[in-house]
């Protein structure tokens, strides 16, 4: 492989570069004005639930320093919960607690901890701590994802999730993050979490990469990448679909887990999806693009119809 | 495309008026394209500052007179409500300021031109001068008398016997009887005169002044001037150097005093200085102040206004060199603009010295910021905090640098404080966030970009253009337009998406 790729070698793959996309489609696309529904979590919270769309249910918001004295009551009915800063970045700030035992919690990574701990993490989430810039913030607590156990031996403690980028409401991408030692447990691509593209007609594994390579087997688990095949691959399509109704923002990234019994669910929106899905995929994303907005839009109201479009559209190509 | 066109059009259309006017403006008033193929002037600008007390008020301060190495050359006043005249006392050319009555803060500018003469005239001298005569205490002619002794025994001519004293002088273990005699004299320059005048050499005090490009608030300097040979020697009593350096202009010689005021108090007077590139022809007719690119032209802003526009008119370049780097090139840079304000300090500090105390009051902050992010505070009081810690980080690099010898210690307070503060919390979010590799990345590239925009800001074609010919800016809007809409690939996307040659063939 050479060091560098030329500019008609990235045209010939449909590649689309970070200037066209924030030119051509973040900025004609995506109104400013709808950018905070996005950036901030508790915000997408409430538009998923006027909207009906699946998403881990909000079982609480903490705002204000004093309420987190009465928190303990408040988490005694929960078994499991998620506690999110609101307007992180990143995965920083989530913690994940599993189950209790006696006056204590379990977090995620198997530590047991006392109330006064989430007290403290609380607080530091209100002071800003976690939130971009250190602006003041509202911590989430929601329900617990009981993730897949298919992707069992596939990811290395974090939960592993779905990236869709949808256009105009269309689904045109789709990737899969597993989190690996490298990444630390972050389903971040440039940690070195690994990227799976997959196909559109039925979520099955198109590619697997790993800092930029191809890989075949997990590095951690050693389990084959490429058996993977998401169930629910339409449902999965069209709660991804159904986010442009809700935000009205063009150009998204929706980050879907997988729930062992509630299936797909929503876990966070992003308005400026990166572009490393398009390796992943081994595929370009402009010509997708380029096809949706030849599209009529008043064939497409319907979310069902543009998953059912892409589906067939953009299944992979026998050769 | 059709969408594109009124854009493309507009953009067009700016950048030809910005290339029109240009053109106009040569053809007016003969301004060059090229710094090589003119001459550079000197505008010197005084300003004497005063508190008028409400009676009637002369001012009046002395200026060059017949100058070795300088012409001089439109002389002007600014000074509303001032009567002026450019009188000649005995050989002492004077500007007087005259007003019936003003009371408050008073600001009188006196502006002339000064064009570096390619050999330098002799000056006839009507009457041979004497030695004056000078008045020591008792002790301190015993003292002056054998500094005097010692500096004869290793001297033979009026030149070397000022050299040899201002040694003596500048001894660094002090020679007592020349300290006894600092302490007691005005300046050393005021020493050296007394001593050469007693040693029968006649010598004078002279103010002298400094010319350097796009200086503020100068103060002159004292210097003496030695007789021998039948011309006048300029010697420099802090140095010993004999001649006059290329870049020195002799404003004041002894006579009455260098500024008088009547009817006001706390005068003071202060000079700012600007090298500017004019051709020849320009030269003459430099009276001819009534065309239309003159008046509207930077040229004609009072000397201190046109220093500031000479920086302020290179930010665009810079501006232009973050739009391209980051557009085209995919270079990441921590804070949009910040490499324009570190460019603009290395042209103050010279690049490597601002480069190693740039980098290093960034790294100490670091350190500093990581403790601070302990204490958990809000980020106002953080920035807060930072802020006073990095007046606090410079101060002390500024002493030890001192201390151990290098000025450039000094330089680095032309570092936008504000700025540094605000880099040095963002590094330190993404060090915590992404890593130290990526304060690294964008680290590098914001230096990067900064030494590329100072290099071509410090080339003279560059300085010359945009000064002479502010509209030529419009072209560079153009250019930042026109990349504003650029959506091919970055120059680091080629490398970033090189894993995808495997997938087209």
């Amino acid at each position: 492989m050479k060091r560098w790729v030329s500019v008609p070698q990235l045209r010939r793959f449909g590649m689309l570069g970070m200037n066209s996309r924030n030119v051509d489609f973040i900025g004609r696309y995506n109104e400013r004005r709808l950018f905070p529904l996005v950036d901030d979590k508790l915000k997408t919270k409430l538009l998923t639930q006027d909207h009906g769309i699946a998403t881990p249910a909000l079982r609480m918001t903490v705002t204000q320093q004093h309420e987190i004295r009465s928190v303990g009551a408040k988490l005694d009915s929960l078994s499991g919960f998620a506690i999110k800063p609101s307007k992180g970045s990143g995965g920083k700030g989530i913690w994940v607690i599993t189950g209790r035992d006696g006056d204590a919690y379990i977090k995620s990574s198997g530590a047991r901890i006392g109330i006064d701990a989430i007290r403290r993490h609380l607080s530091d989430t209100l002071a800003g701590l976690y939130s971009l810039g250190g602006t003041p913030d509202v911590a989430i607590i929601e329900d617990l994802i009981e993730f897949d156990p298919v992707f069992a031996g596939y990811s290395h403690e974090g939960v592993p999730d779905i990236r869709v980028i949808v256009f105009k409401g269309f689904p045109v991408m789709a990737m899969l993050r597993l989190a690996t030692h490298a990444s630390d447990g972050k389903a971040n691509l440039h940690q070195g979490a690994i990227g799976v593209g997959l196909a559109m007609d039925a979520g099955r594994c198109l590619k697997a990469v790993q800092f930029n390579r191809e890989v075949l087997l997990h590095p951690d688990t050693g389990k084959p990448l490429n058996s993977i095949r998401i169930d629910n691959w339409r449902d999965l399509l069209l709660l991804s679909a159904r986010c442009y109704e809700m935000t009205g923002l063009g150009y998204i990234g929706t980050d879907i887990v997988l729930d062992r019994t509630r299936g797909p669910q929503l876990l966070e929106l992003n308005a400026r999806p990166g572009l490393t899905i398009q390796i992943a995929n081994g595929l370009g994303l402009v010509p997708r693009l380029r096809h949706i907005e030849s599209l009529d839009d008043r064939r497409f109201r319907d979310p069902a119809e543009r998953v059912d479009h892409v589906m067939r559209e953009f299944a992979p190509r026998k050769s | 495309m059709n969408r594109k066109l009124p854009f493309t059009l507009a953009v067009i259309a700016i950048a030809v008026v910005g290339l029109v006017i240009a053109v106009l403006r040569h053809l007016e008033t003969g301004a060059p394209w090229t710094p090589g193929v003119e001459r550079s002037v000197w505008l010197v600008e005084a300003r004497v500052d005063f508190v008028a007390s409400g009676e009637p008020v002369t001012a009046s301060l002395s200026i060059p007179e017949n100058l070795q190495h300088f012409d001089i050359g439109d002389e002007r006043s600014a000074s509303p409500g001032y009567g002026f005249a450019i009188v000649n006392d005995d050989g002492d050319r004077r500007i007087e300021w005259t007003r019936r009555d003003a009371e408050g803060t008073q600001s009188l500018y006196y502006i002339a031109q000064f064009t570096p003469r390619e050999r330098p005239e002799t000056i006839e001298i009507d009457r041979e001068p004497v030695a004056e005569q000078v008045y020591w205490s008792e002790l301190q002619r015993s003292v002056a008398a054998e500094l005097l002794d010692r500096a004869r025994q290793t001297s033979s001519t009026p030149r070397s016997l000022a050299r040899e004293l201002v040694k003596l002088m500048a001894l660094v273990d002090g020679d007592q009887n020349a300290a006894l005699l600092l302490a007691q004299a005005e300046s050393s320059a005021d020493l050296l005169a007394r001593l050469l005048n007693d040693a029968g050499v006649p010598a004078r005090r002279v103010f002298a002044l400094q010319l350097e490009d796009a200086r503020r608030r100068q103060p002159l300097q004292r210097m003496v001037e030695i007789y021998e040979e039948g011309e006048w020697l300029l010697v420099d009593a802090a140095t010993g150097e004999v001649g006059v350096p290329r870049n020195t202009l002799l404003w004041h010689r002894q006579g009455r005093s260098l500024l008088d005021v009547v009817g006001g108090r706390q005068s003071r007077v202060s000079f700012s200085m600007i090298r500017q590139s004019v051709p020849a022809t320009t030269l003459a007719r430099s009276s001819r102040t009534d065309s239309i690119f003159y008046r509207v032209g930077v040229q004609s802003l009072p000397i201190e206004e046109q220093s500031m526009f000479k920086m302020l008119l290179l930010l665009p370049i810079g501006a232009t060199v973050v739009v391209f780097m980051r557009v085209l090139v995919g270079v990441q840079t921590a804070g949009t603009f910040m490499p324009v304000l570190i460019a603009l300090a290395f042209l103050q500090t010279s690049l490597v010295p601002g480069l190693l105390s740039f980098v290093s009051v960034v790294l100490i902050g670091l350190v500093m910021r990581s403790y601070l992010s302990r204490l958990s505070l809000l980020l106002v009081s953080r920035i807060a905090t930072l802020i006073i810690l990095v007046i606090f980080i410079i101060s002390a690099l500024s002493i030890i640098g001192y201390q151990l010898g290098y000025s450039t210690g000094m330089t680095i307070t032309f570092f936008p404080m504000i700025i540094i503060a605000w880099t040095i919390e963002r590094m330190s979010i993404l060090w915590e966030e992404e890593g130290a590799k990526e304060v690294l990345v964008q680290g590098g590239g914001s230096l990067i970009v900064a030494i590329i925009a100072y290099l071509l800001m410090r080339v003279p074609l560059v300085s010359h253009l945009t000064y002479n010919f502010p509209e030529l800016n419009l072209v560079l809007l153009a250019a930042i337009l026109a990349m504003g809409q650029y959506t091919g690939f970055k120059l680091s996307e080629l490398r970033r998406f090189r894993a995808i040659q495997e997938d087209i063939d």
